[in-house]
């Protein structure tokens, strides 16, 4: 059935249909909703879960990491300085290897307050250990959650999927809505090999030596590795069964592209209307969605990029005192295997609007761009 | 924000692919907000604000001569605005098509709100379906049946007395 609802909203729907048994959540905007209706869920009956309430995000990760511990499905959302606050928290989910799902409403960090967004909330995660998955529609993050509890379980990792404020989190629109029953059949109830059991006694984040921890992260990247492959066949079988699916990144008209711009979250949505535009006027550019950031699919990201003969990278973020983060990903993946000019745009932070106009100018500079040298391009700052 | 909501399920309704969404600034109950509805016959893809507006709905006349509503707003385009008095405004009238209603007194007498704070929201979407007829009365009591928590007859009842009662100043 299809309904218009809101982005956060989206976000509840596709908890309620992946039957998650745990939910711990502090409210921050522009997150607030999507805790609020699972509570209203929680209450009525609709969803058989636990609703624990807590005093901070803090606690709201802690109670998620010893829910999933004892067997539980577990999920949480929260937003900017909620994020921040959960940090030490997200490591230990990582560490324990706890399948729980985080849906993160991108909002800038402050100070100075701001409640609109972009990505530094997450991106300054980027090495906690959390698979990261961008969304740019509602009927996408409708679908991600359950994918998300899949792909967690099964890598027995915890997956952040990651939404812009506002642009998606208070937007409308139509979503075919997704039911327990026939989700129960892609994502079947969560059975740990190993739990928190009073029957079936087990030491739990105990202490590791030089002799083992080294290990043990040796195995969380060999689980990252095999993200890639778990997330696509993941999101395969979720085609096959939804008729949706949406890849680890989506590249639009970049087959004879000689410029391409690389974008995420609601940026590459509006973007396809700017490349079909100069495609009309004979311009040569297509665009890039990097939906799955951690792991980063370098080899499918590659196999795109390299065969244009520029690269524009938008990032609606920044790591001072380098680059935008997207950027310096693109650059990574592509190093020393081609010398294709990459050039970083940094817009949008704050949530200044990222319009077709403001995609347009970034389109025009990195075509007519003789200086591709420059890595960091400042779009819109009015100093 | 309600009202943006309640427009583009009402054109969902009738088969059209819809958005909305607010302009969020101030979070309070009274303050002035926009909010965006773009409808189409194919997919939307643009997410950003809108800055040239088709139409424009305005809740309270107040905005007229604090904010410059009609800023963007295409040559032609309906402004549907909530008043109990006339507008009298050439400038507008010349350059748009305007329509007015006292959502305030339909909304008041279905007892939508108080008197401090009347609930505008449906009388004024049944107005502007009403005055503009780019969506009908069924989709418009379809959609506010879905969206409001409580009281959806007055609700709907408010919508289409707006939609009957809904005065053309100028434009059709």
């Amino acid at each position: 059935m299809k309904k218009v609802i809101m982005g956060n909203h989206a976000v509840s729907y596709g908890v309620r249909a992946s039957e998650v048994k745990v939910i711990s959540a502090y409210p921050i905007t522009p997150q607030t909703h999507v805790v609020e209706l699972l509570s209203e869920m929680c209450a009525n009956g609709e969803i058989d879960a636990k609703f624990i309430k807590v005093e901070s995000e803090h606690s709201a990760m802690a109670a998620c990491v010893g829910a999933s511990a004892a067997g539980s499905r577990a999920f949480t959302a929260t937003s900017a300085q909620g994020l921040l606050l959960m940090h030490e928290m997200l490591h230990w989910a990582v560490g324990a290897r706890l399948p729980i799902v985080l849906a993160n409403i991108n909002r800038a960090v402050g100070p100075p307050w701001s409640i609109w967004t972009d990505q530094n909330d997450s991106l300054s995660q980027r090495d906690v250990g959390w698979l990261q998955i961008y969304c740019e529609s509602n009927q996408e993050t409708q679908d991600t959650v359950p994918q998300a509890f899949k792909i967690a379980e099964e890598l027995q990792m915890p997956v952040m999927l990651v939404m812009d404020a506002f642009f998606l989190s208070h937007t409308y629109e139509i979503v075919d809505m997704i039911e327990k029953e026939q989700v129960r059949e892609f994502l079947p109830p969560y059975k740990p090999d190993i739990k928190i059991d009073t029957a079936d006694q087990h030491s739990f984040g105990n202490l590791a030596g030089p002799d083992h921890y080294m290990e043990l992260r040796y195995m969380i990247q060999k689980a990252m590795d095999r993200g890639l492959d778990v997330i696509k066949r993941v999101d395969s079988e979720f085609e096959e069964m939804f008729g949706r699916g949406y890849g680890l990144i989506e590249p639009y008209r970049c087959d004879d592209a000689e410029t391409i711009l690389v974008t995420s979250g609601t940026v590459a949505s509006t973007t396809r209307v700017v490349i079909d535009e100069l495609r009309d006027e004979g311009v040569r550019v297509g665009s890039l969605k990097i939906r799955v950031f951690r792991p980063f699919p370098i080899e499918d990201v590659f196999e795109v990029l390299s065969k244009a003969k520029k690269v524009a990278v938008i990032d609606r973020n920044i790591s001072f005192g380098a680059h935008g983060i997207f950027y310096q990903e693109i650059k990574s993946a592509l190093y020393g295997r081609t010398d294709i000019p990459i050039i970083g745009y940094i817009a949008g932070l704050g949530g200044r609007d990222i319009t077709p106009k403001v995609i347009r100018e970034i389109a025009d500079k990195a075509i007519g761009d003789e200086q591709p040298e420059r890595y960091i391009n400042w779009i819109g700052v009015k100093i | 924000m309600i009202a943006s909501e309640i427009l583009a399920d009402a054109f969902f309704h009738e088969g059209k692919f819809v958005q909305a969404f607010p302009a969020f600034g101030v979070e309070r109950r009274g303050a002035p907000v926009m909010a965006f509805t773009r409808i189409s016959d194919g997919k939307i893809r643009e997410r950003c604000q809108i800055y040239e507006p088709d139409h424009l709905i305005v809740l309270d006349r107040v905005l007229l001569s604090t904010v410059n509503v009609t800023d963007g707003l295409k040559e032609g385009g309906w402004i549907v605005i909530n008043t109990n008095m006339d507008i009298d405004d050439e400038e507008l009238s010349g350059k748009f098509r305007v329509a007015i209603i006292d959502a305030t007194k339909i909304a008041l007498s279905h007892r939508l709100g108080s008197l401090a704070s009347p609930i505008v929201n449906t009388s004024i979407i049944g107005a502007f379906a009403g005055a503009t007829g780019l969506v009908g009365l069924d989709a418009v009591k379809e959609a506010i049946n879905g969206f409001a928590p409580i009281k959806k007859e007055a609700n709907m009842q408010a919508a289409e007395d707006a939609f009957n009662e809904v005065k053309i100043i100028s434009g059709k």
